[in-house]
Parts: structure tokens; C-alpha cells; sequence
């Protein structure tokens, strides 16, 4: 132990912390795009559950009209 | 598509860049000068110089952008000064951290190569406000082109001036009037590095354009699947952003 620490040259401590800094600046930003990537997954699951919404609807709309249509004739609006 | 050689890209970085430091931590020989914070020049150094590289790449990308008003020039210009003042910010620590071991002080004011890195340092924080404060997209993009080709111009004129500029404390890596030119065994790690930062340079922003294009896109989907359900408000502006407005 004692022969490692003698080894060890003067300054070896700044140049740790110069390479850590580069290393911690390099993991940040890989941990944000990785956050900012959970949320374009987030976003593509609502489209896909839009898009899935949007194909079953026609389907329906045969089926609703004859419960969306008030006998004045107008069609209520469904989300 | 900016995806494309994305993994081998990565790979190439880890590999140069990893390789690059592990010769300089055992290979390259200790300075006779500076001692062992010598090393801090291996990450320190090509850090800065792809840093002002990146700042210049989005001024010609600016240029692009102003002749053909193509966004995609502006989303580039954009995304190179992002990169660049994240290194930048990185140059500034471990600066900091070598003059304190060299010199024993965090920052030398009245050396030129490091208050001229400042100042373009901040001239470019300043980027990102300017964009924000401009609501209409073309203008945004406009005054931004026009900001990152000057700034752009600033920084290899800065270089020159700094370079002509006596005294300096600051060693000087790559010339040999100084007497600050590298031997072999330093040369190799040292180019290597400089390989590998600019691959790494290359691999973020190729990554950032993946993203935000992506996201674009997405925008861009949401936005057609938002008219096509008769929902008029979804062709309304898009939230305010620094960033440049990519629908596709």
C-alpha cells in the first residue's frame, strides 16, 4: 500500500477530477437524451392508441348513429 | 436519415477515445515541465479545439441556411453551437483544474487564450435566450443564422489575435516557437485524442439531429392525426421554443 502510494505522482488528483468532469458531463447528457427519448416513446404510444382509436371508430360509427342521432336529425359529436 | 452509421459511429468513439486515454495515462511520458497534470491536456485540448470547430461548423451551416432557407440547415447550425457549448463548458472545468495544479490559481485574467475562451463561451450562451425571444419561427431562424455566422467569424479571428498576442503563460500544444511541441510518444495520444473527440462530436450531434427530427416528425404526425379527427385548434403555432420548429 504504502509502495502504491508512493507511485501515485504529485498532481494525479487534479488530473482524476479533469477526466471525471468530462466523464460526468458526458453521462448528463447521455441521461437527458435518454429522458427526452422516454417521452418520444410516451408520445408515439398515445399516437398509436390515436391511430387505433381512429381505425375501430368506423367500425362503430354505423352502430352509434342510430344512438348518436336525436330524432331532429343532429348528430352529437363523440370524442 | 442521421440515424444511419449511428452504432459504428459509437463503437469508433469508444474505441479512439478510450485508446487515446489510456496511452496518455500510460504511455505517454510525464512532462518535465508541468509534471503529471500534464495529462489534463489529452482531454483538455482537443476538447477546446473541436469545441471552436463545432462553433464555426454552425456558422457555415448558418451561411447554408441563409442562402437557401432550408430548416434543416438551420436545425443543424443549431444543434453543432448546442454540442459546442457543452464542450465548451467542459474546456472551462478542466481548464480550471489544470491552471490550478499548474499555476495554482482557478483563472488567469490576464491571459489572453483564456479570457478570449470565455468570451466566446459566452458570446454563445447568449444563442439559446436569442432564440427563445423570437416567437415567429422565420425569424427566429433568420436572426440565429445571422448571429452564428458572426459569432462564427469571431472565433478563428479571436484565434489569430490570441496567437499573435505577447506575452502568454499559456502553453502552446501544437506549435513549436514556444517550445511547447510535443514528442512522439505525446504526439500519438494527443492526435488520437483530438480523432476521438471529434467522433464523438460527430456521434452527439447525429444523435441530437435523430432526435429532435424525430420529434418532429411526431409533431408533424400528431398534428395531421389532430385535423383528420376535425380538430381545427391542432393547426395552431407550436409552443415556443429555442429550438427550431421541425414539422415534417
Amino acid at each position: 500500500m504504502t509502495v502504491l502510494a508512493a507511485n501515485i505522482p504529485d498532481n494525479s488528483g487534479y488530473v482524476v477530477a479533469a477526466y471525471l468532469v468530462f466523464l460526468l458531463l458526458l453521462i448528463i447528457y447521455l441521461a437527458i437524451t435518454a429522458y427526452r427519448l422516454t417521452g418520444l416513446e410516451r408520445r408515439i404510444g398515445d399516437l398509436t392508441a390515436q391511430v387505433d382509436a381512429a381505425e375501430r371508430s368506423p367500425a362503430d360509427d354505423g352502430a352509434d348513429d342510430a344512438a348518436t342521432t336525436d330524432p331532429s336529425g343532429v348528430r352529437e359529436h363523440s370524442a | 436519415m442521421y440515424s444511419s452509421k449511428l452504432r459504428p459511429l459509437s463503437l469508433a468513439t469508444v474505441v479512439v477515445l478510450g485508446g487515446a486515454f489510456v496511452l496518455a495515462a500510460f504511455t505517454a511520458p510525464i512532462d518535465s515541465d508541468q509534471g503529471f497534470s500534464q495529462k489534463i491536456f489529452y482531454v483538455h485540448v482537443p476538447m477546446a479545439i473541436v469545441a471552436l470547430g463545432g462553433f464555426v461548423f454552425g456558422g457555415i451551416e448558418a451561411v447554408r441556411y441563409l442562402r437557401t432557407r432550408d430548416p434543416k440547415h438551420d436545425l443543424r447550425s443549431y444543434t453543432a453551437i448546442h454540442m459546442s457549448v457543452i464542450l465548451g463548458l467542459g474546456v472551462l472545468i478542466t481548464g480550471g483544474i489544470w491552471a490550478r495544479a499548474a499555476w495554482g490559481v482557478w483563472f488567469e485574467w490576464r491571459e489572453a487564450t483564456l479570457v478570449s475562451f470565455l468570451i466566446v463561451f459566452l458570446l454563445y450562451c447568449t444563442y439559446q435566450p436569442l432564440r427563445f425571444s423570437i416567437a415567429d419561427p422565420e425569424k427566429q431562424s433568420r436572426y440565429a443564422a445571422v448571429f452564428a455566422v458572426t459569432a462564427g467569424a469571431f472565433v478563428p479571428l479571436n484565434f489569430i489575435a490570441v496567437r499573435l498576442a505577447e506575452p502568454y503563460i499559456h502553453p502552446r500544444v501544437l506549435n513549436n516557437t514556444t517550445g511547447g511541441a510535443l514528442p512522439v510518444d505525446m504526439k500519438i495520444p494527443f492526435y488520437l485524442a483530438l480523432v476521438g473527440m471529434t467522433l464523438l462530436f460527430i456521434t452527439l450531434w447525429k444523435l441530437e439531429m435523430t432526435h429532435k427530427l424525430a420529434r418532429g416528425r411526431l409533431r408533424g404526425l400528431q398534428r395531421r392525426l389532430d385535423l383528420a379527427a376535425g380538430d381545427r385548434d391542432a393547426a395552431g403555432p407550436a409552443p415556443r421554443s429555442a429550438a427550431p420548429q421541425v414539422v415534417a
